[in-house]
């Protein structure tokens, strides 16, 4: 159990972020958003901003170079007329300063040709399609045996739809570049991003150049919960600013602006239903999801995957429906698809667990599998059970009165649920070398980022194990694109990939160093991709289960979670300490899910319009009271060399359903739209 | 337009962790952006520019404060505490050390604010200071979980480090208590 | 932001010597600053008015309490006369904000802060209140926590002080020094509802400065309560600030005030007098809040602040009853 190594530097105000680098006479960059959601830009006027002293250029689809063209749409920064949503990215202003740069920008003038949008998401939306594949490459659609027919002819029957709205990241540090092209032709950026090595790419393509002209560094980053997974316009934006000014120049996203333009999870309606036995043994499992996209880019959340992977049913249907409005483009919020997914399926099994009058624990126990119901494969392993079991015991789940809406303290009624957990164990190839000197010391270096997870530490500590050294023996270099090619902090495959790549890295050192280390030292380096490719086929997935007690104000809605407990089955944890926090961190973002937070779309103006921290909540201190996370020990020898499953994403998988079951349990009103605010819940009480 | 748009400067002194900068800035300059951007103390964070996330948390004459709500121009003479000044003679603060020990961070980027405000904290109770949640406004608080809990939600924390900051600063004022009661 | 002359007042006189057309008083600044970096303030002038000698608490001889306009809300809250004699206006004041923003905000801003309404607050949007004539979108848009009582065609906004709410209830006073000299406005016409001219918030002119806020004696037992969205650090959806004093089962004397249901603290002048002389139970008490939230008018997702007022003044008042 290990404080993580760069404990020092934050709590001392030492570790230095995107925007802190010193640069050699910076300038800064404030960007103009689109005011129309559809339209064409017909004119940028940019002279009063000009006239402005201290502004240096305003940049815009009416200057702005060339830039090639890439996956990723909203990387195609002022090179149309286009505006594709309201918010979108129109101009930029670079000055001498931020106060005059952000002045100036106010004073850029855009004429638009605004066209009718539409902004809403429906079930019942005539242009909903079928994507060919959802986040990132599965197939929208599944089916076996004969759902509905199953699903009509069962005793006990669960049809409900939930919804979940749109919800934005918010890591609190805001998406930030500070770009820098150096005299031979390179590009410098200081980012914050969760994948340095992929805006290596990203940007190298974007400018056509060499990816080795692309350095991106990024030691610390204030968060991204997926919203930094993927370069976002801020780095094309501050790259192209600096080319204009021949200067080095900063851009952070302000706040208000990171609702249009850094990405959020998609808002979504389900359908769900479950056909079971009288005893709760389901039958008949059917998933229907309606989720949206922008017109810029195809995002398909994976919503339904879950449902692939948690219970038993001989008849089973998924299905993804995604239509593209005139929106700011979603993408990965930490758990993509499981996180909206799981709200929907615990729910319901919440539900199915009420109408068949089976504990909600047992429902689940009763329903587990030791084969992935979709794909047939069996699991690397899969320990829901012993998860549920557990908690159960932690909590004191024994004695609990499934009856909703009995308990009274005062006028507070309070309700205890559970829900289940779930997410992918991914692994992606990745390289790192390993390096020895003649002192004893080692030096491990790899592209990964540590954005709070703790990677720079569990990295340490499995370089050491690896190479049978003490950690304070070795040191990890990473948040460097310099460094051997790294795989994105996402999808909870962080640790193991890259750890992967080191314990591999300091295996092949070992065995070149046979005991000694030559003078000047020695070297050995490591590609996971092809050990990556040829493993066994397997269904990889780590399991939890999350306990909740809640209390309601029968006067006034209001839900305050009592205490909550997770309990995971993640593989081997690398280093408690870290693990513990990263599971909780998922949990009270799970929270903030399931009571407070909610980005309100305006149809009038098709913006998300509750864009700052006083009007999108997430949880405060107040909020998180009792938490906590335990993990049952697992060994499983089919994942990686160290046997890890991710644990960045699974806390937040489940949470919600578990906060919103406690509150049918309190007091018998099942809230299918989240959040359960005042507004929701009050009526219905 | 442009006489409107033109910046206005005005002369400042600001003493920061103990020492003294004189300063032109922009009438428009936060405290925030001129510790960070003129006086290059990155240590206060933005994280909101608005008052509504506590990143950028600082000790102004004495008090924790929001310093990218405070214009700098209208703190002309203040003692400002930023997470740089915190430390000293490089021996962490009780609550560094225990922020450390109780993981009350993730990322990072808050933990500059979180710590300034849990130091002011401390000294509010110190004070007597009464939070939202004291039942008794006429007594002396005391800073049990609930107390702490309230006193730091003006500082946001995405990561969800809540439980160990609250650890942190109850070992912290633990600590405190003893200190004073061994002077 | 706008560029802007920062001037530092170190009087009254001053102040209103400097202040001209184009100007703001600058308090504390939490949330001046915060609408002029959004734009939506565009003052050519600051007249800083935080270090006038009114930063004191003084306790009068009869009971009552002036407040310093400079004063700022940790202080009013920390201050122990305020909080043995005016508790309610204490819990108000902490209920507010941070309590970092309570270190910088002052009482005289605290009254002068601007609506939380998201359109007021986006200078890219019609607002009758920001720019009168341009409508107001929030009456068919997000409006969850605006107005349900004495909103307008025009504008639907709330005031999100909460230490105005218990000032209200409190029957307090305004100091006011303008153009013409000194005057006291009750605190319950300081704030507008909005009808056709949204633009202005209070009955003060431009220029008038609040120097000090007067709170009478109150020796009855009262509280404040805030709902909100998360625990802590957010604006009321509804909030109450309520004294009663009963004596044998009888009501002799009742405030109450609304936060978050208008464009000012609400005081429920209805309420109170359909209770004083009633009984002090749970039936005339809602009966009492229903009578004055018969003339809400609810918008199409803010309907539940209505019960959500009702309970709020019927529980509040049960509680004070129990201690009464």
């Amino acid at each position: 159990m290990s404080d993580r190594l760069e404990s020092r530097e934050k709590v001392t105000g030492a570790a230095r972020y995107a925007y802190e680098h010193p640069l050699e006479n910076p300038a800064y960059a404030a960007a103009v958003q689109s005011t129309v959601a559809k339209g064409e830009i017909l004119e940028v006027h940019a002279d009063a901003a000009l006239r402005i002293p201290g502004v240096l250029t305003v940049l815009s689809c009416e200057n702005a170079p060339h830039l090639h063209e890439v996956a990723n749409g909203e990387l195609a920064v002022f090179q149309s007329r286009t505006v594709a949503y309201r918010g979108q990215f129109v101009a930029a202003v670079i000055a001498e300063t931020l106060d005059i740069a952000r002045e100036a920008a106010r004073h850029v003038r855009v004429d638009y040709v605004s066209e009718p949008f539409d902004v809403l998401l429906s079930a019942d939306d005539p242009r909903l399609y079928k994507p060919d594949k959802v986040n990132p490459a599965f197939p929208a659609d599944t089916e076996q045996g004969d759902p509905e027919g199953a699903f009509a002819g069962s005793a006990v029957r669960v049809d409900a739809t939930y919804t979940t709205p749109a919800e934005h990241n918010n890591p609190m540090e805001p998406h930030t570049t500070a770009a820098q092209w150096n005299d031979d032709g390179t590009l410098t950026l200081y980012d914050s991003t969760q994948g340095a090595s992929l805006v290596q790419d990203t940007i190298a393509q974007v400018f056509g150049l060499d990816r080795t002209h692309v350095r991106v560094i990024a030691r610390h980053v204030g968060g991204g919960f997926g919203s930094k997974g993927t370069p976002r316009p801020n780095v094309v934006l501050a790259a192209m600013a600096a080319g204009a000014v021949g200067r080095p120049v900063k851009f952070a996203v302000p706040r208000q602006q990171m609702f249009a333009t850094t990405g959020y999870r998609t808002p979504t309606i389900q359908r769900f239903r479950l056909g079971a036995d009288a005893d709760g043994t389901l039958n008949s499992i059917i998933h229907e999801v309606f989720e949206q996209s922008s017109t810029v880019t195809e995002f398909a959340e994976q919503t339904a995957t879950p449902t692939r992977v948690m219970y038993r049913a001989g008849n089973r249907r998924t299905a993804h429906r995604l239509v593209r409005l005139d929106v700011p483009t979603p993408s990965w919020m930490r758990a993509p698809g499981e996180t909206p997914g799981m709200f929907a399926q615990e729910s319901a099994m919440d539900e199915l667990a009420v109408a068949a009058g089976v504990d909600p624990v047992e429902l689940r126990i009763r329903n587990d599998t030791d084969r992935e119901p979709d794909s047939g494969l069996p699991f690397s392993s899969r320990n829901l059970v012993a998860c549920l079991r557990e908690g159960a015991d932690r909590f004191g789940w024994e004695h609990r009165d499934p009856a909703p809406g009995v308990r009274r303290e005062g006028r507070k009624l309070v309700g205890t649920g559970v829900a289940a957990s779930t997410y992918p164990a991914y692994l992606r190839p990745n390289k790192a070398t390993a390096r020895a000197e003649e002192d004893g010391t080692f030096t491990v270096r790899i592209a990964a980022a540590d954005i709070g997870t703790g990677a720079r530490t569990a990295l340490t500590l499995i370089a050491a194990e690896a190479l049978k050294a003490d950690a304070d023996r070795v040191t990890v270099e990473i948040g460097d694109s310099a460094l051997p090619q790294a795989s994105v902090a996402g999808g909870s495959a962080g640790t193991a990939s890259w750890g992967t790549a080191v314990v591999r890295a300091c295996e092949s050192l070992l065995g070149k160093m046979n005991g000694s280390v030559p003078p000047g030292g020695l070297e050995a380096s490591a590609d996971t991709a092809e050990e990556i490719r040829a493993r066994d086929a397997y269904a990889r997935h780590a399991f939890g289960a999350q306990f909740c007690e809640v209390e309601v104000d029968a006067d006034t809605g209001e839900v305050r979670v009592r205490r909550m407990l997770g309990v995971f089955a993640a593989g081997r944890i690398i280093n408690a300490k870290t693990a513990r926090s990263q599971f909780i961190g998922g949990m009270t973002m799970g929270i903030g899910m399931a009571l407070m937070e909610e980005s309100a779309m305006d149809p009038e103006f098709g913006d998300y319009v509750n864009r700052d921290l006083a009007q999108y909540h997430v949880p405060a201190c107040a909020d998180v009271r009792d938490i906590d996370a335990a993990w049952v020990e697992e060994s499983d020898p089919h994942l990686n060399p160290m046997g890890a499953k991710g644990i960045g994403e699974i806390g937040i998988v489940g949470a919600a359903a578990a906060v919103a079951n406690a509150v049918h349990h309190a007091t018998g009103v099942r809230v299918r739209d989240l959040p359960i605010t005042p507004a929701r819940l009050l009526p219905l009480l | 337009m442009d006489s409107e748009a033109t910046p206005v400067h005005a002369e400042i002194a600001l003493v920061v962790n103990g020492t003294e900068h004189r300063l032109r800035v922009d009438t428009r300059a936060s405290l925030l952006d001129t510790l960070r951007e003129d006086l290059g103390l990155t240590g206060s964070k933005k994280g909101c520019d608005h008052g509504q996330c506590g990143a950028c948390t600082v000790l102004l004459d004495g008090r924790r404060a929001n310093a990218c709500l405070a214009l700098a121009v209208a703190h002309d003479g203040a003692e400002v505490v930023t997470v740089e000044g915190l430390a000293r003679d490089g021996r962490l603060s009780p609550l560094q050390e225990a922020f450390i020990e109780h993981d009350g961070f993730q990322c990072g980027y808050c933990t500059p604010g979180q710590l300034c405000s849990a130091t002011a904290v401390l000294d509010e109770a110190d004070r007597g200071w009464p939070s939202a949640v004291t039942e008794d406004l006429t007594a002396d608080p005391v800073l049990d979980d609930d107390e702490i809990r309230e006193r730091m939600s003006g500082n946001l924390c995405r990561c969800g480090a809540y439980t160990g900051i609250v650890k942190a600063v109850r070992e912290a004022a633990r600590e405190t208590e003893t200190d004073g009661a061994r002077a | 932001m706008r560029p802007f002359v920062y001037e530092r007042a170190t009087s009254a006189d001053e102040a209103l010597r400097l202040h001209e057309d184009g100007a703001r008083y600058l308090g504390g600044g939490t949330n001046l600053v915060d609408l002029m970096r959004l734009g939506v303030e565009e003052p050519a002038r600051l007249v800083d008015v935080s270090r006038l000698p009114n930063g004191e608490i003084e306790l009068r001889p009869d009971g009552s309490l002036l407040i310093g306009a400079a004063v700022t809300n940790s202080d009013l809250a920390a201050d122990r006369t305020v909080r043995e004699s005016h508790p309610m206006l204490a819990q108000a004041v902490l209920a507010g904000a941070s309590g970092q923003i309570r270190n910088l905000a002052t009482v005289g801003g605290n009254l002068l802060q601007r609506t939380r309404c998201s359109y007021f607050q986006d200078a890219d949007k019609p607002c009758n209140k920001r720019v009168p004539g341009t409508g107001c979108p929030a009456r068919e848009g997000e409006h969850h926590n605006l107005a349900i009582l004495g909103h307008s065609e025009a504008c639907v906004a709330t005031h999100p002080s909460d230490m105005a709410v218990a000032l209200a209830a409190l029957d307090a006073t305004v100091h006011v020094r303008g153009r013409g000299g000194e005057r006291t406005v009750p605190l319950r016409d300081l704030h507008r509802l909005p009808g056709d001219d949204p633009r202005r918030d209070t009955v003060l002119d431009s220029g008038d400065l609040i120097t000090a806020v007067e709170v009478p004696p109150l020796d009855i037992p009262s509280r404040y309560r805030k709902v909100r969205e998360r625990a802590s650090f957010a604006f009321a959806l509804v909030s109450i600030a309520a004294a009663l004093d009963v004596e044998g089962g009888t009501v002799r004397d009742v405030r109450i005030a609304l936060g978050g249901v208008a464009h000012r603290p609400w005081r429920a002048l209805r309420a109170e007098e359909a209770l004083r002389g009633a009984p002090a139970i749970g039936e005339e008490f809602q009966r009492a809040a229903e009578a004055e939230l018969a003339a809400a008018e609810p918008l199409r997702d803010n309907a539940y602040k209505v019960p959500l007022a009702r309970n709020l003044i019927v529980r509040t008042l049960t509680e004070l009853g129990e201690r009464s």
